[in-house]
């Protein structure tokens, strides 16, 4: 699936978007797979309080369950307006 | 019903033209402005998106206060980029029959695309860049709706 980055946490991670083989089942089973991977990864996803996540551009939970997805983005709060 | 996402500047005067024709009693418009920051030296105001959920968050969020206030009409603009102090970033419009339910319509398209709309803004100044944190009162103003 495509896992996309924005705002501080595509700066922290380095990307803003990679393809990424994973069994996850849910988002957070996914964020654990990214936080094993790199010091990187691990620093960006420290906090989940701080981090919104969103399954084919819609805004979910992190005990959402992945199966189907074709996209997940990691981003922090909004600030549009 | 107009969502646009766009990097150029936009022209309210020409928006509003032929906006709301039709049954209608009050039309209600907002624009956001860049201001400058506490200290004075903000030089661009980045602002970055998610292209694809961005239109689709807000005309969600459009679709929800046109049902809610039975409006005639609805619009909302968002620029995305790099804006200096007073360029105009944002606007919206609603137009209904009376005028207390324009008003609180764009209010509540005012509050809701602040925080469920996937936009981040990053203040680059003299002295280095930093994101724009979310408000927890942002947040607190959904739930009056």
């Amino acid at each position: 699936m495509d896992v996309l980055y924005f705002a501080w946490v595509r700066e922290r991670i380095g990307l803003p978007r990679e393809t990424v083989e994973t069994s996850a089942v849910t988002v957070n089973d996914l964020v654990d797979e990214l936080r094993a991977r790199e010091e990187r990864y691990a620093a960006a996803f420290a906090d989940l309080g701080a981090l919104r996540v969103a399954i084919d551009q819609e805004l979910a939970d992190f005990d959402a369950r992945l199966a189907g997805a074709r996209e997940v983005a990691f981003f922090p709060p909004m600030t549009g307006g | 019903m107009r969502i646009a996402v766009q990097q150029e500047p936009f022209d309210p005067a020409a928006e509003l033209r032929d906006f709301g024709a039709g049954d209608t009693g009050a039309i209600v418009t907002f624009v956001g402005v860049v201001r400058d920051n506490e200290v004075g030296d903000l030089e661009t105001m980045e602002i970055e998106h998610y292209p694809g959920m961005t239109e689709a968050a807000l005309a969600g969020i459009a679709e929800e206060a046109e049902r809610r206030w039975s409006l005639g009409d609805v619009m909302v603009i968002h620029r995305y980029g790099g804006l200096k102090t007073g360029e105009r970033i944002m606007m919206v419009a609603t137009a209904a029959r009376h005028r207390k339910a324009a008003f609180e319509a764009a209010e509540y398209l005012m509050d809701y695309l602040k925080s469920r709309a996937p936009f981040w803004k990053k203040e680059i100044t003299r002295s280095g860049a930093e994101w724009v944190a979310a408000k927890a009162d942002d947040e607190a103003a959904l739930d009056r709706w």
